[in-house]
């Protein structure tokens, strides 16, 4: 997921680079009829700005519809409470069944920390904060067995970075 | 100019000396902090040096909030430069406010590098109270109590400003040009843009700053009293509702000096028109609105506070990519522009502004966040607006207000490699949020090292460019005078 994210970020970065590369590479010589490349760049300008409204609409339906937060539909996940605390995580339980449906419920006891899940190939499969006072409900499918990580994503002092919790993700059995 | 014109401007020999001012000091610190990041991303790669994770979150802190504080001094300068060009304005309350911001700067860098705060710049409640002994209460007094003098400070002038244009323009909404764009009055094309976006600013910084004040008065009071804590969702919000308005203020004053020193370049004019103004009440509006983005991972937030978060970081860029960059485009596009220190630097800055847009907007959608949320992908995508974007603008202004932009070699040099050094900085910091690098970590695994490693690089040459554009301007700063020509044609 984050590889696409990256390509595609990379994709619109190009296009913004290459209509500079393009104005300052014809940025001479002098045209004075201002009015005129006015005129055409008005005209660009208007289709520009419809293509990135239409862009806006397509993409936040689909991005938006259904609802990416709302706690899934699975009847009656598996729960498990999560409590950060400077500095440790502690998880009512570290061992799940790959394909069980579990919902991460997660709050802090002091300062606000960061619920973040890596995988087996460390890259963040889903996060959310763990905050004094609020539960937050993180709904998550293990698709792989495999060793997932816990670590803290909002700066919290100092041993953040070594706020660390292991979840076993086992073969289903 | 009009007679009536000079009637309303701030005398000619006030304008510059205290501006000059803030730039070199602006400079000097922009350079400094500069090091230190670069020593964080080397710490990160951990191959040449090693900083302890009590230093380096000490420095993080000092480095964010440095170069926040400092980006602001430095965007005020420009924005009160252009502005006392049309409204008077009063160099001794610029002068105080200036006095004010380094009290402010010596009571946050003592409590950092003497009392050992170390909170990040954006102070999230709890933590400054809840240090588990690294720093004292003493200490995160002082640093809030810098924060909140830094504010009444920005305050102060922006009254002074504000008392200015209602002197002039009758209004902030009449400055703003709404009358012009609901055509209630004809578009009037002399209406300068820089005091556009100075009602913007206005507007949105001091609603910003008044919420900061808020919420670092609640945090100096639960430090003095424990037992009065507020709610920390309540303070998270005003505090990213704060920080976000800030911050980004500081683009948008510093964007004047693309307005006003690019057509001069160009010798074609940059002046309002009703897309011009429509865009600019637009981002007023959106600035206020869309600091929910920075609370996407705070499921107990309302969902259609996050969804128009999601909705509105997209619409934000919109008038950045159709009307500023593009309006600079144009103005560019065969012109038969000389290219000095000062133009490359400007058209950079509406590159890098731009180009961050993209990294941003896709970091804004709720799905994107859920797994880049608070990695580096963060700040690959402001170090684009800041490094890339504000930072050029500044630079290119102090350029032009010493040298007219005229650096030679050595300028039109440092100005490229000052954009490749900070153009890979802020890739390598994209490319490590895609691996999933936590952003606000002393210490990375191994297999993260390599990008700090690259960043350190990248902000070694930064630092190079930086130099090799400011020391000339620093050197030439104090003597110099701007040549009438290039002001008035
Ligand atoms: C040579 C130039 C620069 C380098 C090498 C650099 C490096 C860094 C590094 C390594 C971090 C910490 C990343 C992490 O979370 O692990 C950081 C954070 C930050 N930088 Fe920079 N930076 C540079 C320029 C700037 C400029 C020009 C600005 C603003 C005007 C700026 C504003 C910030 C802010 C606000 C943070 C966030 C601090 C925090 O997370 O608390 N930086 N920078
Ligand atoms: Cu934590
Ligand atoms: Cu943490």
């Amino acid at each position: 997921m984050q590889i696409s994210i990256l390509l595609v970020t990379l994709l619109g970065m190009a296009f913004v680079a290459a209509a500079f590369v393009f104005v300052v590479l014809n940025s001479g010589p002098r045209d004075e009829d201002y009015g005129g490349i006015a005129k055409r760049g008005y005209f660009i300008r208007r289709w520009w700005m419809i293509g990135l409204c239409a862009a806006g609409v397509v993409v936040s339906a689909w991005s938006l519809v259904p609802f990416p937060l709302q706690a899934s539909s699975v009847e009656s996940p598996r729960i498990i409470q999560a409590i950060g605390r400077q500095w440790s995580w502690e998880l009512a339980s570290s061992s799940v069944e790959a394909g069980e449906p579990v919902r991460f419920r997660v709050t802090s006891l002091d300062v606000n920390h960061g619920f973040a899940i890596y995988g087996p190939d460390d890259q963040i499969i889903a996060q959310t904060q763990a905050m004094p006072g609020y539960y937050n409900d993180l709904d998550v499918t293990f698709e792989r067995a495999g060793k997932y990580r816990v670590l803290c994503l909002e700066y919290c002092g100092l041993a953040h970075h070594t706020m660390v919790a292991e979840i076993d993700v086992k073969e289903r059995r | 100019m009009t007679a009536s014109e000079l009637e309303y401007a701030t005398p000619d020999t006030q304008r510059t000396p205290v501006v000059k001012l803030y730039l070199g000091i602006g400079l000097l610190v922009f350079a400094g902090l500069m090091l230190v990041g670069a020593l964080m991303r080397a710490a990160q790669g951990a191959t040449t040096i090693s900083i302890g994770p009590e230093v380096f979150y000490q420095l993080m802190t000092l480095h964010g909030a440095g170069m926040v504080g400092t980006a602001g001094l430095a965007a005020l300068a420009v924005n009160w430069y252009f502005l006392s060009k049309y409204v008077r304005l009063n160099q001794k309350i610029f002068l105080g406010t200036l006095v004010l911001s380094l009290v402010a700067v010596v009571m946050i860098v003592g409590s950092i590098l003497i009392g050992k705060f170390a909170a990040g710049w954006t102070f999230l409640y709890p933590l400054p109270a809840t240090s588990l002994g690294l720093w004292s209460k003493g200490a995160a007094l002082t640093f809030v109590g810098g924060l909140l003098l830094l504010g009444v400070a920005f305050l102060l002038v922006y009254l002074d400003m504000g008392i200015a244009i209602v002197r002039r323009y009758g209004s902030i909404a009449r400055a703003l040009g709404l009358p012009m764009l609901f055509g209630r009055e004809p578009i009037d094309p002399t209406h300068p843009p820089a005091v556009v976006a100075s009602a913007m600013v206005l507007i949105v910084n001091v609603a910003g700053i008044a919420a900061g004040a808020i919420v670092l008065i609640m945090t100096i009071l639960h430090l003095i009293y424990p037992p009065l804590a507020p709610d920390a969702l309540l303070m998270k919000n005003l505090i990213y509702f704060f920080g976000h308005v800030f911050i980004n203020a500081t683009i948008y004053s510093a964007v004047i000096a693309v307005y006003e020193i690019l057509p001069l370049y160009a010798r074609r004019p940059w002046t309002v028109s009703r897309p011009f103004l429509a865009a600019w009440l637009a981002v007023t509006l959106m600035v206020l609105a869309v600091y929910p983005h920075h609370l996407l991972m705070d499921f107990a937030m309302p969902s259609w506070m996050a969804i128009m978060g999601q909705i509105l970081s997209y619409t934000s860029g919109i008038p950045v990519l159709v009307v500023t960059a593009f309006s600079g485009l144009m103005l560019v596009y065969r012109s038969g522009i000389r290219w000095d220190a000062a133009s490359s630097l400007l058209v950079l800055s509406l590159f890098g502004w731009a180009v961050g847009i993209v990294p941003a907007v896709i970091d804004g959608m709720i799905n994107v966040n859920l797994v880049m949320h608070n990695t580096l992908w963060v700040p690959g995508h402001f170090h684009f607006y800041l490094l890339l974007g504000l930072l050029p603008m500044v630079l290119g202004f102090a350029s032009y207000l010493s040298a007219n932009g005229q650096q030679g070699r050595t300028g039109r040099v440092g100005a490229m490699v000052y954009a490749v050094g900070a153009t890979l900085l802020c890739l390598s910091f994209l490319v490590s949020g895609a691996l999933s690098v936590p952003r606000r970590f002393a210490v990375h695994e191994e297999s993260w090292q390599w990008l700090g490693d690259v960043g350190a690089l990248s902000g070694g040459i930064v630092l190079v460019g930086t130099l090799m554009i400011a020391v000339p301007i620093l050197l030439k700063l104090p003597r110099a005078r701007l040549a009438s020509i290039s002001e008035s044609g």
